[in-house]
């Protein structure tokens, strides 16, 4: 569906995913290129975070393949841990781990699983939770944290692993509306470095402004892709249309 | 005055009761109910006392339970050995048991079947069974069925408190385990971490915060299993706290080491309790930081 000139760093072919019976995901195919920024849109239900969780293979695929930098995601015998480590991920309800401390959330994947030394480990740590700006918060306890807070700093924990990809799964919509531009800030700074990134969103605006290229999903396949403009603006399909103005214009739903 | 209002005392409503104040028939106020109620409590207590004083035989009852000749000859060995045993196999039988009632809870959440079906019988046996039979089955059922089977009284005791513990402890720990939201095995298997990684640095870190009440109240209960020891006979130095005082009473014919061995539990169990209660308080309130 886009003409790649380069192999992408992520090839999602014909992917079905059912639960039971239940068929969520239907012949899927999306390319990622290096350092492009993906918004993936849709209704809730559409299909779009499973989607995003069968990347890393948090679902299983039921079929297709999904191949990221390389890695066959859905061949068995991959280690799936050591491929998991190159692709980020942030979830819409933060997830840090509530035991322990913003330093420790930073560091204990890189120490346990990259093997990283104490020291080094402390030096990425703080390196990236400057960047989400929030090198004061080194010792919290991530309760103490607002919710805008503990986002940034899951994604600060997924930068420390250092991934080629990172996946953001509706990364604003568990969050107070005054703390959502920082973490849309963070992320926007992140795209710009030349991240490669796909977003499941509901943010419009953010995926005006900062996709390269939006995916719009509904009742488990892609129903358009393309640049921001073309999905966002002036959308082919009637079923984005319908929810672009559901979204852009809730007033008028009722 | 139709309006349906609750009344001061907060019972009548309707629309045909006046307001409170116009009451004729001198309905007690809600204050006046309350001093009524604490007054007939606090009577209730005053005659059960009276009952008790006059009709106790006094100097039988001390004589019988409350010799302090009897009970200061207890002392050191019902605290330097039988309190010390007591403490000693709760100990060595919760340690056992932890360990036994981790593996377990690990099988019930295994996705292997019969991991899982093994775990679940494992529980509902020594749930459901006695810790006396437990006690008898180990210290006389297995010697007569096997010849060598001759294990030190103490490592009896501790399998058998292990045992019985275990099975409580299990459940705990599973529904402590799963009471740790999802989404922290999935952020931590998606920065890499293996299943079991995710298990031992993530899970059961979290999980213990929420088991350490119950498991203390598992201690406590243990505490006064483990006075079931005393079916097995054992050694004089190997008497705990019910086995004591077994033997004195026999040796003195009164009735008072009872009293002494019931208040040697109570300093073993009234302090679990409190410490239980704290943990509850410090842990007990929702978990911060997970949404």
């Amino acid at each position: 569906m886009h003409a790649a000139t380069k192999a992408p760093i992520i090839a999602i072919r014909n992917l079905q995913k059912s639960f039971g019976t239940n068929q969520v995901l239907t012949d899927i195919n999306l390319d990622v290129d290096k350092g492009e920024v993906v918004c993936v849109i849709g209704p809730s239900g559409s299909g779009k975070s499973t989607m995003l969780r069968c990347i890393n293979t948090l679902e299983t695929p039921t079929g297709g393949s999904i191949v990221v930098d390389g890695m066959d995601m859905t061949d068995l015998d991959l280690d799936i841990d050591a491929a998991r480590t190159r692709i980020g991920m942030v979830f819409q309800s933060f997830n840090l781990f509530a035991h322990l401390t913003v330093r420790e959330n930073l560091t204990i994947a890189q120490t346990k699983v990259l093997g990283r030394s104490k020291a080094e480990a402390n030096k990425v740590a703080e390196a990236n939770l400057a960047k989400v700006g929030l090198s004061e918060k080194m010792e919290a306890k991530p309760g103490s944290l607002s919710g805008g807070q503990q986002q940034r700093v899951a994604i600060a924990r997924a930068l420390s692993m250092d991934p080629d990809v990172m996946l953001f799964d509706e990364p604003t919509s568990a969050l107070d509306p005054e703390t959502v531009g920082d973490v849309l800030q963070v992320m926007r700074n992140l795209a710009e470095a030349g991240m490669t990134m796909v977003v499941v969103t509901h943010e419009m605006e953010f995926a005006r402004q900062v996709a390269d290229r939006v995916v719009f999903m509904d009742g488990g396949v892609v129903v358009e892709a393309g640049p921001a403009k073309d999905v966002i603006g002036n959308p082919a399909e009637q079923r984005t249309k319908d929810f672009l103005s559901r979204v852009l214009h809730p007033g008028q739903l009722g | 005055m139709s309006v349906p209002t609750a009344n001061e005392d907060g019972r009548q409503t309707g629309p045909d009761v006046p307001a409170a104040t116009a009451t004729p028939k001198a309905k007690m106020s809600k204050r006046q109910k309350a001093k009524l109620s604490r007054g007939i409590q606090y009577a209730i207590l005053v005659v059960i006392a009276i009952l008790i004083v006059i009709f106790a035989d006094w100097p039988k009852l001390i004589d019988s339970f409350g010799r302090i000749d009897i009970a200061t000859g207890m002392f050191p060995d019902v605290i330097t050995m039988a309190l010390k045993n007591t403490v000693v196999y709760t100990f060595l039988g919760f340690a056992l048991g932890l360990v036994i009632a981790l593996f377990v809870a690990l099988m019930r959440l295994s996705s292997v079947g019969v991991y899982r079906w093994l775990a679940t019988i494992y529980i509902e046996f020594f749930r459901g069974l006695p810790a006396l039979v437990v006690f008898l089955v180990l210290g006389f059922g297995l010697p007569v069925a096997f010849d060598n089977f001759n294990l030190p009284q103490l490592v009896i005791i501790m399998i058998a408190l292990g045992l019985v513990s275990s099975a409580y402890m299990a459940e705990t720990i599973r529904a402590g385990i799963q009471a740790v939201p999802k989404g922290q095995i999935e952020a931590a298997r998606s920065l890499g971490m293996s299943s079991s990684r995710a298990m031992f640095t993530i899970v059961l870190p979290q999980a213990m915060r929420i088991i350490l009440p119950p498991l203390t109240n598992e201690l406590i209960l243990l505490a006064k299993d483990s006075s079931l020891a005393y079916i097995l006979g054992s050694s004089v130095d190997g008497r705990e706290l019910a086995a004591l005082g077994r033997a004195e009473i026999v040796n003195t014919a009164n009735l008072t080491p009872f009293i002494v061995i019931a208040l040697c539990y109570l300093i073993i169990t009234v302090p679990l309790s409190y410490l239980s209660r704290v943990l509850e308080r410090k842990y007990g309130s929702a978990d911060s930081g997970v949404k």
